[in-house]
């Protein structure tokens, strides 16, 4: 329990400044602050169009977040000198709570910045802003939770906003069915993951993920069948948040439904979060089950839901017309390569750690190509051109500098090794190699060769179709969108000389957690 | 620290032209792309040659920084020249600037996104040629494939986007195959980076271990053919060529330079590098079914160029034929082979260059390229067409011009070999294709360009304007100049071809 410490690096004394130990979790603090603030802003000046003051203050909240979490990644809170656990150990603040929470604040800014031109002339931008707020603050307390307890609250804190969310536009029929067919399929998923949590209990006898691999170290002999069908039940709960086969079908229609900030929001930082606590609750509470005797293989169940969901996303998308949809079949696909992270995990095995942070540095990148190529589409619906590959055609002659944009993320989701995408799926792909399990490795490498096909066909018709008459609606330049869109590809050019340092840090963190 | 300004600043520069309004695009890219020719110009000044980079000779210009490790192999930005790449890069900046200045004419549209991407291109191009790490290498080798897809795609003809596609299609096909041809052997060597010569020294060591059970000489032998594979068809050989001519008659002129000049050199480059440097005992192993395929790319891809009524067509298949000299002459593992096909790297890309651009020039003019459309257009081009008939000359190897040391060298290389059983026949075989070039380019040059002149227009044809034949003039005499002292780049050339033959099994 080392309380948190600053080292000031210039200084050739180390100076140590020692914060109070609660302060770990100040990025969680400071996201709910926000969300309160802009509550308290709506409420004494109700009725005010105050959409820039949300938007500003919403983007200050999550940046001072992404900033207070990036200075204790650099200075090693929580990772030199182990984890900080907090409130009887159901918090927990180490290397991967800190990456994941980098991940979650930098997609919530970049979503906020592009939700200022979305919402222009919208009542209701105070409860926007304040939802996205609360829903980037569960995904944080998702990232920190070391209880099972704390991973179901703060997964459904995560949750229930994110339902609100994708229903923002009352008027629109698509934005609430989508929003009712994801929150009847979160509500069972939901009940499914609380189920398997008490079976789970019924085994150990706890809740707190350290006792719960304690409990399991003690062996299952007799209630292996209830530990592995309540491990099941968990891992169907994790399918559901990340989008995996077979939970993943909420998905294209939530997406699709959706405003497209909304989308890239739940597309890029939701499932991150899945993954989050998918990680930390398997790597920490559910390894002894891989060689208990007798041994509950969960690793198995997620290799083939990882091909399953490679598969099955890849060439969904290669078969759709509609470009958000696509998109949405792209990030299931996406949710099967970051599965690789669990699925080529072995007792005890030397390249868990390699493996793990692959994916995590993997969902960083994928956190900003696709937020980017999600944006990218809430900037063309901002314009009202329309949503299929024909209506796109063309558009670089409008819009070169987005086009450029939506070009970098398409081939960096592709995974052509000009930018940041094909240093991170390498790095997956090498690492289940090295695991052993060259069967994934080789089945990523054909599905991403497929992934070109589609992901072509955008730029195509950006770049190489000629337009087609629809474009003359394009009479302005939503500047906040222009900024993320920009922000987003300039980080995924830069994330190819600066992958080191986000695969350098996601190994650290995943390591930790097996040493 | 030269190489990577160079290739910064090309970087810097490109996406400064994308800025500039499309009005000053081009003169502003044609003078940001004179610093890379002043660069390139210094290293070769500059240049000592001491041997091959991969088998341990002195790497000129090199500067190596650890970039990340990925499942226990270090990468690097590892960058530096030899006598094999030097030219190249020289002749990289060169024919950029020249295409630039061709482009002036035909790209009438969306111009800075047009320059922007030429100038990128050749920033990754400069990398390609410079790297001595696979990664970093193979970053470069696949973003050249980006702006080539969107300049035929955008600035191409009528069947632009087939032709787009089907580019992209096929190179990125077969730059995953090599990938992985490459990795597995890297991985069965277990290499503390990916530096080329480092892996290069332990092949030749034989450290190479089993992997996944497949045996060394196994895996030697499946990434030789994933490797040929890969680049036969960025070369391209028959039968992996047919991207090619569309490619070329759908790309505008600049760009059509551009991938006969230099994409098509990445492909006998790689080869050269990776299957002949690394892998020389496989290399001997198919010695003849690779003579074969450089064979029929000679007499097949002459042939086709004969059965072609379009100009563009006609010189597209030609590299065809072309090229297959120059795989002929790497096969040949010889001084003069090897170091002939290098050299005809160069000469090729300034001669086919010079074609494409005639060609172009001629387009510019009439809005037609089929040969029976035309003819006479001496009388009208003068100066243009007598440049073409030059180029046309140095293409079929008259003496004293480029296109004859290079094949030359490679015929008397391939004559000699001691590697390639039946040699003498391959040679004489490919020295036919020569009788083929000289009967399509005479006939072609006889019908278009002599005669009374006659073509339907509706304006007045008049001489080419300063800008588009400066660009020729200057490419003729780089090709008279070569080819009067070939030694300016066969010195280095041989310097760095000989330990690649002392470290093969062929001689």
């Amino acid at each position: 329990m080392s309380a948190v410490s600053v080292t000031n690096a210039v200084a050739a004394a180390p100076l140590q400044i020692v914060l109070p130990e609660w302060t770990a979790i100040a990025p969680v603090l400071i996201l709910a602050l926000t969300g309160l603030l802009l509550l308290t802003i709506d409420a004494i000046w109700p009725g005010r169009n105050g959409n820039t003051t949300f938007a500003i203050v919403s983007a200050l909240g999550s940046l001072t977040a992404l900033a207070v979490t990036v200075w204790y990644l650099v200075s090693g809170t929580g990772q030199v000198g182990g984890s900080i656990t907090l409130f009887s150990e159901a918090i927990v603040v180490d290397g991967m709570a800190l990456f994941f929470t980098a991940i979650f604040t930098s997609v919530a800014a970049l979503v906020v910045v592009a939700s200022h031109d979305y919402l222009a002339g919208h009542e209701n931008a105070a409860s926007y802003y304040s939802l996205l707020m609360f829903a980037t603050l569960g995904m944080a307390l998702m990232a920190v939770s070391n209880s099972l307890a704390t991973v179901f609250v703060s997964l459904e804190m995560a949750s229930l906003p994110s339902y609100a969310l994708v229903g923002f536009l009352k008027k629109n029929r698509g934005s609430v069915e989508s929003s009712l067919k994801y929150f009847l399929i979160g509500a069972l998923s939901s009940a499914v993951f609380a189920f398997g949590i008490s079976l789970v209990y019924a085994v150990t006898g706890s809740l707190l993920l350290s006792e719960v691999a304690a409990g399991f170290d003690d062996g299952v002999a007799g209630f292996a069948g209830v530990a592995g069908i309540g491990v099941l039940m968990i891992a169907g709960g994790f399918a559901y948040k990340t989008a995996s086969v077979p939970f993943h079908f909420w998905a294209p229609e939530a997406y699709e439904g959706a405003p497209a900030p909304i989308s890239a929001f739940l597309s890029s930082a939701s499932k991150a979060a899945g993954f989050v606590v998918a990680f930390r609750v398997f790597s920490t509470s559910f390894m002894p089950l891989l060689d208990a005797t007798p041994a509950i293989d969960w690793a198995l169940a997620f290799a083939v839901l990882a091909v399953v969901t490679m598969v099955l996303g890849n060439f969904a998308a290669a078969t759709q017309e509609n470009v958000k949809r696509m998109l949405a079949y792209s990030s299931i696909g996406h949710a099967g390569y970051a599965l690789i992270g669990l699925a080529a995990l072995t007792a005890g095995g030397p390249h868990n750690g390699d493996v793990m942070g692959a994916a995590m540095a993997h969902l960083l990148i994928y956190g900003f190509m696709n937020t980017g190529a999600f944006l990218f589409i809430a900037m063309v619906e901002y314009w009202g051109v329309g949503r299929t590959f024909e209506d796109y055609a063309g558009l670089s002659t409008k819009a070169p500098f987005a086009s450029l944009a939506m070009a970098v993320f398409m081939f960096s989701l592709a995974g052509l090794p000009v930018f940041g995408g094909f240093f991170s799926k390498y790095a997956l792909f090498a690492s289940a190699v090295s695991a052993g399990f060259w069967w994934l490795a080789a089945v990523g490498a054909i599905t991403s060769a497929l992934s070109l096909y589609y992901y072509s066909r955008v730029v195509k018709a950006l770049w190489i179709e000629q337009p087609n008459g629809n474009l003359d609606v394009i009479d302005s330049k939503p500047t906040g969108l222009y900024a993320a869109v920009i922000f987003a590809a300039v980080a995924t050019v830069l994330l190819l000389p600066g992958f080191p340092i986000a695969l350098e840090t996601a190994e650290a963190a995943a390591s930790a957690l097996f040493a | 620290m030269i190489i990577e300004a160079l290739i910064a600043f090309t970087f810097a520069a490109a996406l400064f032209t994308f800025a500039v309004p499309n009005k000053y695009a081009g003169k502003t890219a044609f003078a940001l792309s004179l610093v890379p020719i002043a660069g390139s110009l210094y290293m070769w000044s500059a240049f000592e040659s001491g041997g091959n980079a991969l088998t341990g000779g002195e790497i000129a210009f090199e500067t190596v920084i650890p970039w990340l490790e990925i499942a226990g192999i270090q990468v690097q930005w590892f960058v530096g020249v030899d006598g094999i790449s030097l030219p190249l890069v020289v002749l990289t900046t060169f024919l950029a600037t020249l295409s630039i200045v061709s482009a002036w004419t035909p790209i009438d549209d969306r111009q800075s996104q047009f320059y922007g991407l030429m100038l990128f291109m050749e920033a990754n191009l400069l990398g390609v040629f410079t790297a001595l790490d696979f990664f970093l290498w193979f970053i470069f080798w696949e973003a050249v494939l980006v702006p080539m897809y969107f300049l035929i795609g955008v600035w191409g003809g009528p069947r632009r986007k087939y032709a787009a596609i089907k580019f992209f299609v096929y190179t990125n096909i077969a730059s995953l195959a090599m990938f992985i041809g490459f990795m597995a052997l890297v991985f069965g060597l277990g290499p503390s980076t990916f530096g080329l010569p480092e892996i290069t020294q332990a092949l030749a060591n034989d450290q190479l271990g089993a992997w996944f059970g497949l045996a060394p000489e196994t895996l030697k032998l499946i990434a030789f053919l994933a490797l040929f594979v890969g680049f036969a068809v960025k070369v391209p050989v028959v039968p992996v060529h047919t991207w090619l001519p569309d490619a070329h008659v759908e790309a505008p002129t600049p760009v059509s330079i551009m991938l006969a000049g230099v994409l098509l050199k990445m492909g006998t480059y790689a080869l050269l590098r990776f299957n002949f440097t690394m892998l020389p005992d496989q290399a001997s192993l198919l010695a003849i079914p690779i003579a074969i395929v450089a064979v029929v790319s000679v007499i097949y891809g002459a042939m086709l160029a004969l059965a072609q009524t379009d100009l563009k067509r006609i010189v597209a298949y030609s590299s065809v034929s072309s090229m297959g000299y120059v795989i002929l002459g790497l096969i040949a593992f010889t001084e003069f082979g090897v170091g002939g096909a290098t050299f005809q790297m160069v000469a090729h890309g300034l001669i086919s260059g010079l074609m494409f651009m005639s060609v172009g020039v001629i387009y510019n003019a009439t809005h037609t390229r089929i040969v029976s459309d035309m003819s006479g257009m001496a009388d009208r081009m003068p100066v243009a067409v007598g440049i073409l008939v030059a180029g046309a000359f140095a293409y079929m190897g008259l003496p004293l011009m480029a296109g004859f040391a290079g094949e030359f060298f490679i015929f008397a290389g391939s004559f000699d070999s001691t590697l390639l059983p039946y040699a003498p026949i391959f040679t004489a075989l490919a020295m036919f294709g020569i009788v083929i070039v000289a009967g399509y380019l005479l006939l072609a040059m006889q019908r278009t360009l002599f005669g009374p002149f006659r073509l339907e227009t509706d304006y007045e044809i008049t001489p080419a304007p300063m800008h588009e034949i400066a660009p020729m003039a200057v490419l003729l005499l780089a090709i008279i100049a070569l080819g009067v002292a070939p030694e300016v780049f066969l010195e280095m050339i041989f310097d760095a071809v000989g330990p690649i033959l002392d470290n093969g099994g062929g001689l």
